[in-house]
């Protein structure tokens, strides 16, 4: 039990130093185009086809469910309000990050603890070049960059598909459907959806980062690392998750 | 130039270094031996900053190292090259990406000026035109060159070599120690070498120190360790197995 409570809070504790040296390099690093680029590339445009996947699907069974709750009794016009709103304000962000948590934290910690276990990051220290410049800093600036496009493109899509499962297959009436999903869908819902797909960028790029830093030696290192990136960040994901809709919401409806 | 003093480092339970002290001058040769876990390796990455101690300090050009932040460590490690065991080549990167690697970090000179340097390099190493090859394609011997020209290219004033030939065969060992001969006397480097490989100490180092139980067991010119009646440098030199 003692030991692992140290161990707990050694990790936390090397967890601060690694936000602590990104905010340093956020404010010291001349960013290195080329790296970003890539990163954008690996982690934004090749998680499209997943996150569209995920959004226009969660959309359509949003939309069949709702309609056969609201049908019940006779709302059914309601049903696209309710597609829109959840979709902007969590399942579009909460989804994509989890999907993109599964893709991309996984592959960065696996990427960075082979790197780690084959003394390539001692190699980057003894060629005079700080881990957390290259390594931690453009994988964060990329995923917080792309994550909102992401949610952006699950939300789009996951309406088309609710519309399209309410409209032609159940047959709700679209011109009212459409008017209440605008009318209830608010732009706070959608800055909301967009808030969080910028934290939880950030959550599974660092996630991923320390683990991959941290991992034990061998094979074995590498394949707990990158289960528990994608573990820790998906938990991460869903508790910050209701934490900034009781924050965001607060705030938004104050303004 | 280099100074370790009263070295102490454990991992968890277990103690690797206890209190080992040496200096190496400028220019100078000197190769570490002992067993294998026997705490060389983590010696050498201490020099470098790679590793923090318990107690003791490494002191490089007069300043203490042992104390800086990874930023600072950054200014100390310029002055360093260092080869890996298992080369630890980018393995993302081509062959040209990885010895030009320091240099465009840098951003001091233009594209043409880096390539004719890792061209240079490479020369230096003996491997010309394999820049586009990635590190994948390379044998054993060949990474440790490239690891070998990716250290000197930015022209450290220490090179330091973890095991350089473990795991190769007798031929391309040998032309690996007269590479690190060559290195030290073209470049006029400091050269530390760490090995349990015998034959290359002897022919690389201008003076030898044996890492045994924790502590600096023995010191001395190849010669002197070679010609030594101490009954456990003699097992180590002869590789004979406790009965």
């Amino acid at each position: 039990m003692h030991r692992y409570i140290t161990g707990w809070l050694s990790g936390l504790g090397s967890f601060g130093l690694l936000v602590k040296e990104v905010i340093v390099s956020l404010f010291t690093l001349r960013v290195a185009w080329r790296d970003l680029i890539y990163q954008i590339y690996f982690i934004g445009v090749k998680s499209q086809t997943v996150v569209l996947v995920t959004g226009a699907f969660t959309g359509m069974v949003l939309a069949a469910q709702a309609y056969y709750q609201f049908h019940q009794v006779k709302m059914d016009t309601a049903t696209l309000a309710l597609v829109g709103v959840s979709m902007c304000s969590e399942l579009g962000p909460v989804l994509t990050a989890l999907m993109v948590a599964g893709r991309v934290g996984a592959a960065i910690a696996a990427e960075l603890g082979t790197m780690r276990v084959t003394e390539q990051i001692d190699a980057l220290r003894t060629l005079a070049t700080h881990p957390v410049d290259y390594l931690v800093v453009p994988r964060l600036l990329a995923a917080v960059f792309v994550m909102p496009i992401l949610t952006g493109e699950a939300i789009t899509i996951g309406i088309a598909g609710g519309y399209v499962v309410g409209v032609h297959l159940l047959g709700i009436d679209p011109v009212y459907s459409w008017h209440n999903m605008l009318r209830y869908t608010t732009i706070p819902d959608f800055a909301i959806g967009q808030i969080k797909s910028l934290t939880f960028g950030g959550i599974i790029a660092i996630i991923g980062c320390y683990k991959g830093m941290t991992c034990r030696d061998g094979a074995e290192g590498v394949g707990q690392a990158t289960t528990e990136a994608v573990v820790y960040a998906s938990i991460s994901i869903l508790i910050s998750n209701f934490f900034l809709t009781l924050l965001l919401g607060r705030l938004f409806h104050i303004i | 130039m280099i100074e370790v003093r009263d070295l102490k480092k454990s991992f968890g339970p277990q103690t690797i270094l206890d209190g080992v002290s040496f200096e190496i001058q400028e220019g100078e040769s000197l190769v570490i031996i002992g067993r294998s876990g026997g705490g060389k390796s983590v010696l050498l990455k201490h020099i470098i900053g790679l590793l923090r101690p318990e107690s003791g300090a490494v002191v490089i050009d007069g300043e203490d190292i042992t104390h800086l932040d990874e930023r600072n460590l950054i200014r100390v490690r310029s002055k360093f090259g260092m080869v890996f065991q298992g080369a630890a080549l980018f393995d993302s990167m081509t062959v040209a990406e990885n010895v030009g690697f320091a240099l465009r970090r840098e951003r001091k000179l233009t594209e043409k000026e880096t390539a004719r340097k890792i061209a240079e390099a490479l020369d230096m190493v003996e491997l010309p035109g394999v820049e586009k090859k990635k590190p994948s394609e390379l044998s054993g011997g060949m990474r440790k060159r490239v690891g070998l020209a990716r250290a000197i290219i930015y022209q450290p004033r220490i090179v330091l070599y973890d095991e350089p030939t473990t795991g190769l065969d007798p031929i391309v060992s040998d032309s690996i120690d007269k590479l690190i001969i060559r290195v030290t006397e073209c470049l006029k480097v400091t050269t530390v070498v760490v090995t349990h490989d015998m034959r290359s100490a002897r022919r690389v180092g201008h003076r030898i120190v044996m890492l045994h139980n924790k502590k600096i067991y023995a010191t001395g010119t190849p010669e002197d360790i070679f010609a030594s009646t101490d009954p456990v440098v003699q097992q180590f030199i002869n590789g004979i197995a406790d009965p």
